[in-house]
């Protein structure tokens, strides 16, 4: 027996308290259950803790690792600020869904076993989808579907191959594989679904921007962070992941430019930043490992944070498009620095959390000779900055003067975007902090002159190559096609093409059938007549009036016939 | 909603409202200085590298300048192939809305 309640159980409970409580004890419930979830996680020892009998497998809802309480950690963290963020502003449920979409990622952060994974990660596809209808529009509730449906099809092609992993081998235990067969690629597959890789990214983009101002910064932080830490977990080393995260980085990046709805440049940034990570896990090296545990941490905090930016802007002005916002840094200030320090941060400003984490996965590339994919993860590198580290405080905040004249953050959002802000530079100032909780040891020093000139000129320029190019990023109020064209479009323009096809088809069928049916009626009225001959009309051959005479005939007829055959039988 | 976010957007123009001093960062004379600093962050960022070597990984990276040549080429490159991209790719706002609703 335990001596504790699992973590991810806590943040259930809470989120089920979310609804009944009022008031301010609603606010506790939101705000604590999140701490009280993070004193949970650090209980949590390495190895197993809870084995429970099912059908024939045991289950290990709990495991305990140091990368696992790692991403429990920032999940935790994550579930707090956001809730600090929103609790004032958002409706009841999508708090409460928020809570127990963040139970799943912390469940699947200490699944020990694949059955416990998949449950907790249909808990998230579950809630999260709850968090995105919460978006309240005709919109939001469109994209939520098509968001259910992308990843309830993830979840079954992960079971398909969970199911298979569990009958080719007999083993349910979370260990790192490699895509060799049917079972494990079916199992990659599942997860890349969820961490938003190609060929089916849209899904994020179409889905997060039409969430509640609110709603979207809890939806910036789990999904897909938890997506790398199974990848960690069972995929480090796997080649494959080099390449999807080397094109992930690149989408994200050119999607970025060419957008125009500020919550939708951050998305594509998501897709980008987890492409790093992907990447990394790709690499597989400790060094590597370390490095995409710890960008996936730093990333949930500046990425919410530049989520929260942009949610404030919304929220204040109603608006979500660089076309309709600009100049705002005059009557929002906080929001702006804010939004700025997180747009440091990702772009891997020294003294940001970026550069120390960001920096870990460059070394691990250089260490293994990978020099394609370093330098494609350094111009990725300056083009975080050019499509999120200048573009979105730039069109959002200065560009030019929109007119508008909104409040600065309520006080709750400043203060969660102030908390986030400082996450953001103590990790870039200390990152011995963060260090000392990755999953292998390090030994690597981020600060060397050297490498900060190089990530300086390479940012600084990146800025010059953004204002150089200005006329070129002239917003327009477009949207970019992506492959979700194929079921968005392409599918229902062959679904309705298949429609007037059969139409067509039955159209005829049923002329071929009335005809018949017309014919066959004829006859059988011609035997047997109408419904109702009475009325003088012509009567079917059987329901003629004979003449007494006929009868005779035919009387005599059949009686020589009777005769006949007596006779000559 | 969208009706109701043009009629609000009709009813902000642009620009300061009348009798409002413009920000000093917007001023022209600002913009003017700030790019003055920015040139000379960025003349110090590329001379900055005769004071520190840079040790790059494989040779080429630790060329004078190297960083600031191949973040300002790999931008332009990148905004440029959005752009010839977004030749074929973008559509007008209510692509998807228009079609969903018929």
């Amino acid at each position: 027996m335990i001596e504790f309640l699992p973590p991810a159980l806590i943040m259930l409970l809470g989120a089920m308290l979310v609804g009944p409580t009022r008031g301010a004890w609603r606010t506790a419930v939101v705000l604590l259950t999140p701490l009280l979830t993070l004193i949970a996680i650090w209980q949590v020892p390495d190895g197993v803790v809870m084995t429970i009998a099912f059908l024939e497998y045991p289950i290990e809802p709990l495991e305990g690792s140091p990368v696992r309480r790692l991403f429990a950690t920032i999940f935790a963290i994550m579930a707090f600020g956001g809730g600090l963020f929103a609790y004032r502003h958002a409706k009841w449920y999508e708090l409460a869904a928020a809570l127990a979409y963040a139970a799943g990622a912390i469940g699947v952060s200490f699944a020990g076993d694949l059955i416990s994974l998949f449950l907790f990660w249909e808990l998230m596809a579950l809630f999260s989808t709850v968090v995105v209808w919460c978006g309240g529009t005709p919109a939001a509730r469109a994209a939520g579907i098509r968001y259910a449906i992308m990843h309830l099809i993830g979840g079954v092609i992960l079971k398909v191959g969970i199911e298979g992993v569990m009958v080719h081998t007999g083993s349910i235990e979370v260990q790192p594989m490699l895509a060799t067969n049917f079972d494990t690629w079916m199992i990659l597959i599942g997860i890349l679904i969820n961490a938003a890789a190609p060929p089916i990214s849209a899904w994020l983009s179409d889905a997060y921007p039409e969430s509640s101002p609110t709603g979207s910064v809890f939806l910036s932080a789990f999904t897909t962070k938890t997506a790398v830490l199974a990848l960690i977990l069972l995929f480090p080393g796997e080649p494959v992941l080099i390449g999807v995260g080397l094109y992930m980085v690149m989408y994200g990046i050119i999607y970025a430019l060419l957008e125009n709805d500020v919550r939708r440049i951050l998305a594509f940034s998501i897709v980008n930043q987890v492409g790093f990570m992907v990447c990394a896990v790709g690499i597989g090296t400790q060094m590597a490992i370390n490095g995409a545990a710890a960008h996936a941490f730093a990333h949930i905090i500046y990425k919410a944070l530049l989520f929260m930016s942009a949610g404030v802007v919304v929220y204040r002005t109603g608006f979500n498009k660089c076309t309709e916002v600009g100049g705002l840094f005059r009557t929002m200030p906080l929001t702006a620095v804010c939004g700025i320090v997180g747009a440091l941060a990702i772009s891997g400003f020294p003294l940001t959390s970026g550069f120390t984490t960001k920096t870990l996965i460059s070394q691990a590339a250089a260490d293994q000779g990978l020099v394609a994919v370093y330098f494609m993860l350094a111009a990725a590198s300056a083009g975080v900055f050019l499509h999120a580290g200048i573009k979105f405080p730039w069109f959002v905040f200065f560009q030019r003067d929109s007119g508008l004249r909104p409040k600065d953050a309520p006080w709750n959002m400043g203060l969660a975007m102030v908390l986030f802000s400082l996450l953001c530079v103590l990790f870039g100032v200390a990152p011995e902090l963060l260090y000392r909780f990755l999953p292998y040891p390090v030994d690597y020093q981020p600060y060397s002159p050297g490498k900060v000139v190089f990530y300086l000129q390479l940012l600084l320029f990146s800025g010059l190559a953004f204002f150089l190019l200005l006329p070129l990023m002239r917003r327009t109020n477009t949207i970019t096609l992506d492959t979700d064209w194929i079921w968005r479009v392409g599918l229902r323009h062959l679904w309705q093409y298949g429609e007037s096809l059969t139409g067509r088809a039955s159209g005829s069928l049923s002329a071929l059938w009335g005809g018949l049916l017309a014919r066959m009626t004829a006859r059988v009225n011609y035997f047997f007549g109408g419904e109702d001959s009475r009325d003088g009309t012509p009567r079917g051959v059987f329901a003629r009036a004979w003449p007494i005479g006929t009868t005779a005939i035919w009387i005599a007829l059949l009686l020589t016939a009777y005769v006949t055959f007596y006779y000559v039988g | 909603m969208n009706m109701e976010t043009e009629k609000s957007r009709n009813s902000v123009s642009p620009g300061p409202p009348p009798g409002e001093s413009d920000a000093w960062l917007a001023r022209p004379a600002t913009i003017r200085l700030l790019w003055r600093v920015f040139t000379v962050v960025l003349v110090l960022s590329v001379s900055v590298q005769l004071l520190f070597r840079v040790k790059g990984y494989f040779g080429v990276d630790g060329w004078l300048g190297f960083g600031a040549l191949y973040g300002f080429l790999s931008c332009v490159l990148m905004v440029l192939f959005a752009k010839f991209l977004g030749r074929f790719l973008k559509r007008g706002e209510n692509y998807h809305r228009v079609d969903e609703n018929d």
